[in-house]
Parts: C-alpha cells; sequence; structure tokens
C-alpha cells in the first residue's frame, strides 16, 4: 500500500521525537500479515519510522501496548503514541484514573475515518459508525487536520433494541452469548481491561465457571460490561478482536447512556473528573429504591 | 398451601436494615418467609456479581437494604451503591431481564414497619413473576452440555 502524504507526516513527527531523544520509543501500527492486517509497532531508532502505517485497518487500540512500552524504558524516558479519537479517550481515561501520568507520554493524534471490522468485510465497525469523536481530546503532535466532531445520533442503535420487548431482548443477547467460546480475546484487546488480575481468572473465589456454559458466559459478559461503566470509551476494539463476531458494544453503549443521563459523565474527555462510579452526588435520582 | 413460593436473597447492611429487621422480628411484625438474610457492612460492599451470581444459583429475587442517604456508617457507601445499582439496574432490563427481580431499598435500624413492608411487596413482586429462568443455572438451560 502506497503511503499517503498524512502517513508520511507521521513518520516524520516519529523520526523527529526519536531524533531529538524526546521520548525512547514510538508506539504505532505497522502493516501486518497481509494487507488487510496492521500490528503493533515498536518503533525505537528514526531509521524504522518508515514502517509506520495509519489507514483504516489499524483498529488494535495501542493503549494497552504503550503501557508494556513505558514499563519497559528507563525511569523518567518518555513514549510517543499514535492516538485515533478512541485511543486518545482511552489515554484520557488512564489519566483520570491516575494509571497514566500526562508527562509520561506524548500523544501523536491522528485524523481517524474509522477503521474496519475485520468481520464486516468492507464495512466500517460499529463503533466507528457512530463515533463522534474523531480527534484525541489532548495530544502533543496532530498529523494533517482534526476532524469535525459527528453529530449523529450515537444512540440510535440502543433507542431501536430498546423498542423490541423483554422476550426478544433476552433472545437477542442470548444468540450472542451462544456464540461466546471465553476466549477472553475481548478483554485482552480492551484499553479498560487493565486489572492485574481479571475476576474472570480468580479460582478462590471461583466466581463463575469456565466453561462456555450459557449463564456462565453471560455473566462474564455483563460483568466486564459493569467494570467498564462509565470508562468504556466505545473503542470498538473488543468487537474486532472478537473472533466469533458477538456484538459486545451494545450492552455498553446502554450503560455508557446511563451513565450520562443519570450522572452527566461521559468517560475519556477530562483527565481531571473523578470516573462516574468513583463518587457521588447526594442529589442522584433514586427512583427505583423502595 | 401448594402455591409456589420464590426464594428470595436479601443483602442487609448491618448497620440499618438488619436492625430494621431485628425490629420487625421484636415487634413480632408479620411478612412473608420467603426471604434469606444475609447480613453485610455496609450496602456498598454489595458487588453487582453477587447479585447475579444470587440469581444464577436459583434465587428467584435478590434485595439489596441499606441505609438512607445521609445515614451511611461509613458516610458514603449508600451513594456509591445507589450508581452501582442505578446501572447494574439499567443494564439488566436493558438485556430484558424483569425489573422485579433485583430491588433496593433504604430501610432504617427504626423502620420495622418498613421492613416487613418491603419484604411483603417484594415478594409479591417476585410471586408475580413467578420462577426465575433468566441466568439461572440449570441443567436444562440451553448450552449445558448433557
Amino acid at each position: 500500500m502506497k503511503a499517503g502524504g498524512s502517513e508520511q507526516e507521521l513518520r516524520e513527527a516519529a523520526r523527529k521525537l526519536l531524533k531529538d531523544k524526546k521520548v525512547g520509543v514510538v508506539v504505532g501500527y505497522a502493516r501486518g500479515t497481509g494487507e488487510l492486517r496492521s500490528t503493533p509497532a515498536f518503533i525505537r531508532h528514526g531509521k524504522d519510522a518508515d514502517r509506520l502505517i495509519f489507514d483504516r485497518t489499524c483498529g488494535i487500540s495501542l493503549v494497552p501496548h504503550l503501557r508494556k512500552a513505558l514499563k519497559a524504558l528507563p525511569k523518567g524516558a518518555k513514549a510517543a503514541v499514535v492516538a485515533k479519537g478512541c485511543d486518545g479517550r482511552a489515554l484520557v481515561q488512564y489519566m483520570a484514573e491516575g494509571q497514566l501520568k500526562r508527562d509520561d507520554v506524548v500523544i501523536v493524534g491522528v485524523a481517524c475515518d474509522g477503521v474496519l471490522d475485520p468481520r464486516k468485510s468492507d464495512v466500517l465497525s460499529d463503533s466507528c459508525l457512530r463515533c463522534r469523536y474523531p480527534n484525541p481530546p489532548v495530544y502533543d503532535v496532530f498529523v494533517a487536520e482534526p476532524k469535525a466532531v459527528g453529530a449523529g445520533d450515537e444512540y440510535a442503535a440502543v433507542t431501536e433494541f430498546e423498542k423490541l420487548g423483554p422476550e426478544e431482548r433476552w433472545g437477542w443477547f442470548q444468540t450472542q452469548f451462544a456464540k461466546c467460546i471465553r476466549c477472553y480475546a475481548c478483554r485482552n484487546a480492551c484499553p479498560m481491561c487493565y486489572c492485574e488480575e481479571c475476576f474472570v481468572d480468580q479460582t478462590n473465589p471461583l466466581w463463575f465457571g469456565k466453561s462456555a456454559e450459557q449463564p456462565d458466559t453471560a455473566m462474564f459478559h455483563i460483568v466486564r460490561a459493569l467494570h467498564t461503566a462509565g470508562r468504556c470509551v466505545d473503542c470498538g476494539a473488543c468487537e474486532r478482536a472478537c473472533p466469533l463476531g458477538v456484538r459486545l458494544g451494545l450492552l455498553n453503549k446502554r450503560i455508557e447512556k446511563e451513565i450520562k443521563e443519570r450522572f452527566g459523565y461521559t468517560a475519556g474527555l477530562d483527565p481531571e473528573a473523578t470516573p462516574a462510579l468513583a463518587t457521588y452526588d447526594e442529589e442522584d435520582k433514586q427512583e427505583f429504591i423502595l | 398451601m401448594n402455591e409456589w413460593q420464590p426464594k428470595i436473597l436479601a443483602f442487609l447492611c448491618n448497620w440499618c436494615s438488619y436492625a430494621g429487621a431485628d425490629l420487625a422480628g421484636v415487634s413480632r411484625i408479620q411478612y412473608p418467609p420467603n426471604v434469606r438474610v444475609v447480613r453485610v457492612p455496609c450496602s456498598g460492599r454489595v458487588n453487582p456479581i453477587f447479585i447475579l451470581k444470587s440469581l444464577e444459583n436459583g434465587f428467584d429475587g435478590v434485595l439489596v437494604s441499606g441505609c438512607h442517604p445521609g445515614d451511611c456508617h461509613y458516610i458514603s457507601g449508600n451513594y456509591i451503591a445507589r450508581r452501582k445499582f442505578a446501572v447494574l439496574k439499567a443494564a439488566l432490563e436493558f438485556m430484558g431481564v424483569e425489573p422485579g427481580r433485583v430491588q433496593f431499598s433504604w430501610v432504617s435500624a427504626g423502620e420495622g414497619e418498613k421492613f416487613a413492608q418491603v419484604i411483603g411487596q417484594v415478594t409479591d413482586t417476585v410471586k408475580g413473576l413467578g420462577p426465575a429462568k433468566r441466568l439461572v443455572k440449570t441443567a436444562e438451560a440451553p448450552g449445558v452440555a448433557g
């Protein structure tokens, strides 16, 4: 694939950061196995910067890789990361949660037109179709021009789904969970699933059975959605990582809507804000409490 | 006599609702015997996993009860819990789980009457819903081998 103008600009920016010794490593994307795949790349020398790409195949979230890259660097050294809008929001959420210091990272923002979902052959990822934040909220360098903020109704799919009766809704979720083989690729790809030990890996207590039996699978997905509640930035990395095409994003989106309406909080926009479920307001609505 | 009776698990906070249940008891207020009580230090201690696990293991309904807002022994446990429960409730309803299966209440140590009334109300709702089928782990559940 021929490198476009902004790709050249991206490589130039990476080369400059490395040459000026501003960062020890640039975490970005390189061409993966085949034209439609990208892979995370860790660029440590300016001469390797030409490996960097950015296009519609760059769907992996680099945020978990950035954390690993930072740990490998000597103390005080910075890392740069190529960030789409959603990755930028994940970085902001990390800062809000005390997982990342703003000074440790150089954010290279890229203008994102959405990325492909490998299981939808030629269509954009669901989360990209409803994306409202194509640019990272904070960045140090921006390659090309920031894009206009999306204006569509990001909750259209949620509203549509809610028109169904409870029986149909449950039925749809059953078909999704039935596909799941509990490989945890969604969790591994998720920038927000950064726990050192995940609840599904704990054996004492064993929260849920390990098999792909229906209720256990459902529990896994519900609890994962709850653990990322008010933190999920709807990057869609989970859906793209899923080898079986489980539509994981809808439940997360519903929870995101609840938190936005109830607590007025949107994840990944303000590094100073306290995450919605880590705080409270005495005046929170409680119409559901007897 | 042979009417189906639901099993309901109640997580009661040590400082208010558990004492409220105790008061209902010593005051000899009648309430349905369908409820099994788990005493927790605070409603904030109740992890949503506990609620889901209760349903999975065969309870037909779950009640979490804590101190009224402003009365939490740990200052803010019930406020934090309120946020968690709002999200859990929205998620379960969205998935098609009946809203009445999982309920929340504030009952103070002085509200023996209210405790009995809440238990009555929850029991009636769950009775109306019938035995829990969703999220329940049974040999007949789809996807279970054998």
